[in-house]
């Protein structure tokens, strides 16, 4: 099943109130998806030529400050650290790709949960309530917000397992559904140079949304090319730096709602999900199409609505 | 006129309010009235009595399954599964209504007068579905019995592997499933659709709708074919 939950503001001013304003919106998902929650948060940029990640160790108390000192001692560079629950919030001055290379080398146990300039990535097994405690993200302050709350098929109930999917450069995707040929996908991603962390096939959709605006794509050709290359069921929510998405398949037997305002854009796999934020009551609201992707981009973006569904004769 | 019940669903759960709709002695007429339905799941279902159901609010999944006799209507949108297996009676939304409304009903009357989305009527036994807008893709898939009247446009395949029933689409179609024709319109189907839109408070011209059907290719055994099996 899984539940899929997102928010973008268009009023900045309130940014403050993020955390507060989306945790209700993850934990009334709960039903749809019990075994583990996570959220992904796009807030506190870091400048250019710095890079912030957030780590997970399988072990609670683990010693972060070992990380950093490795860190910093290979990268020359001051690292700012701080336990986040289960996860490490960590920031240095060097090259994404150098600090993942030196993390997997040296530090195999260490999970990159999420890296980019904007994202963190917080997740875990458990309920939406107990991992929204467990990480604080009531008090979260950002831009937008992109949950999940899983009911796992495709692969094991583990915290790697669990969205949303980030596989750097701070997108991420969260996903309703289940992909029918991520192994094929995956084969030719890891021939485009994709490295795979789980056997899970939402992250199979996580590289290809990934590799594709690397080549050059923009978040709209990237959506529009996943309609031709992925194969199955999926409502996705895509997180980018600025912008944030949702595309369902043509068949669009997964859930999902929208509603926006001139404060918001909220999504969900049910409307009780959104049915608390303030302004909804007159906001404008609506079932996105079947093979019709949605784009937000940009503070205070209008959003765009581009393409149609494919099961309709091309006119 | 029995007094009108409230359930307010900030402070009654949904089980309370099926409850009461379950306990109504039949043929006692009641009215109830449901406020802040919040896309709450499963609101009244199961009703097998002539009770009046006014919901206000959004309503999610399944809003008024297996309904018999009542007449339920929701000032809001429903998720969906709307009036799922509706055996009588009648249930209108006046906003849209989401994926599969009025799934296997097997009769009474479905009226949404906005649009309903992707699968409306799959697998339809009888019921009569009215919507005064739209439908989304793959609407009457497996429609065995009953009318399927779309005063706006139809979306992909519609009446894909159809048996029999009636449907009738006003607007513009985007195309038919597997099996599924124009029929001609006849004086007796406009006379019959004239009623039902009637009934289902819809002011439109039946001779504007065009009828389509099942080509009975798909489902019938053709003893010539025989030696093909």
């Amino acid at each position: 099943m899984c539940g899929i939950v997102g928010l973008f503001l268009k009023n900045r001013a309130l940014e403050s109130k993020l955390g507060e304003l989306f945790e209700p919106m993850l934990l009334e998902m709960t039903q749809r998806g019990p075994d583990s929650t996570g959220f992904a948060i796009y807030r506190d940029p870091v400048p250019a030529g710095t890079v912030k990640l957030v780590l997970q160790h399988a072990a609670p108390d683990f010693d972060w400050s070992h990380v950093a000192a490795l860190l910093t001692e290979r990268f020359k560079a001051d690292v700012d650290y701080r336990r986040i629950h289960t996860h490490c919030l960590l920031k240095l001055a060097a090259a994404e790709g150098a600090v993942r290379q030196y993390l997997h080398e040296a530090l195999p146990a260490v999970a990159v949960v999420s890296a980019g300039q904007h994202i963190e990535i917080y997740k875990e097994v458990g309920l939406p309530g107990e991992v929204a405690n467990s990480f604080g993200l009531k008090a979260m302050r950002g831009s937008h917000l992109i949950g999940h709350t899983r009911m796992a098929t495709e692969s094991a109930v583990t915290t790697a397992g669990s969205h949303p999917f980030s596989t750097g450069s701070d997108l991420c995707l969260v996903h309703n559904g289940s992909l029918s040929n991520h192994n094929r996908l995956r084969r030719k991603l890891e021939k485009a140079g994709a490295v795979f962390h789980t056997e899970n096939d939402s992250e199979v959709a996580a590289q290809f949304f990934d590799i594709q605006m690397r080549q050059g794509a923009s978040l709209e050709q990237a959506l529009r090319n996943a309609l031709t290359e992925l194969d199955g069921f999926y409502t996705f929510t895509i997180g980018t730096s600025d912008g944030f998405a949702v595309l369902r398949d043509p068949i669009a037997c997964k859930p999902a709602v929208m509603a926006e305002t001139d404060d918001w854009v909220a999504m969900a796999s049910e409307y009780r999900a959104i049915a608390r934020l303030p302004g909804v009551a007159s906001a404008r609201l609506w079932e996105p199409e079947p093979a019709t992707v949605y784009v937000w981009e940009g503070s205070g973006a209008a959003g765009r609505q581009l393409g149609s569904g494919p099961l309709a004769k091309a006119s | 006129m029995t007094a009108e019940r409230v359930f307010d669903l900030s402070t009654h759960t949904v089980r309370e309010l099926n409850q009461a709709l379950h306990d109504v002695a039949g043929g006692t007429p009641s009215r109830f009235k449901v406020v802040n339905a919040m896309g709450d799941h499963a609101l009244a279902v199961g009703i097998d009595a002539a009770v009046q159901v006014e919901i206000h609010g959004h309503v999610g999944y399944y809003c008024a399954g297996m309904n018999k006799h009542a007449v339920v209507t929701v000032h809001g949108n429903a998720a969906t599964g709307l009036a799922e297996n509706i055996m009588s009676g009648c249930v209108r939304v006046k906003g849209n209504a989401s994926q599969s409304a009025a799934a296997t009903g097997r009769g009474g009357l479905v009226v949404i007068e906005g649009d309903a989305s992707a699968r409306c009527g799959i697998s339809m036994k009888g019921v009569d579905i009215v919507v005064h807008g739209s439908v989304g893709h793959m609407s009457a898939f497996m429609a065995q019995k009953g009318r399927l009247v779309v005063c706006g446009d139809a979306g992909a395949a519609l009446g894909d592997s159809i048996y029999e029933a009636e449907l009738y689409v006003r607007g513009k179609l985007a195309d038919l499933g597997a099996d599924c024709e124009e029929k001609e319109m006849t004086a007796e189907h406009r006379a019959s659709l004239g009623i039902l839109l009637r009934e289902a408070a819809v002011d439109l011209d039946p001779g504007e709708f065009r009828r389509f059907g099942s080509a009975r290719r798909l489902y019938h055994f053709n003893i010539d074919h025989a030696d093909a099996y």
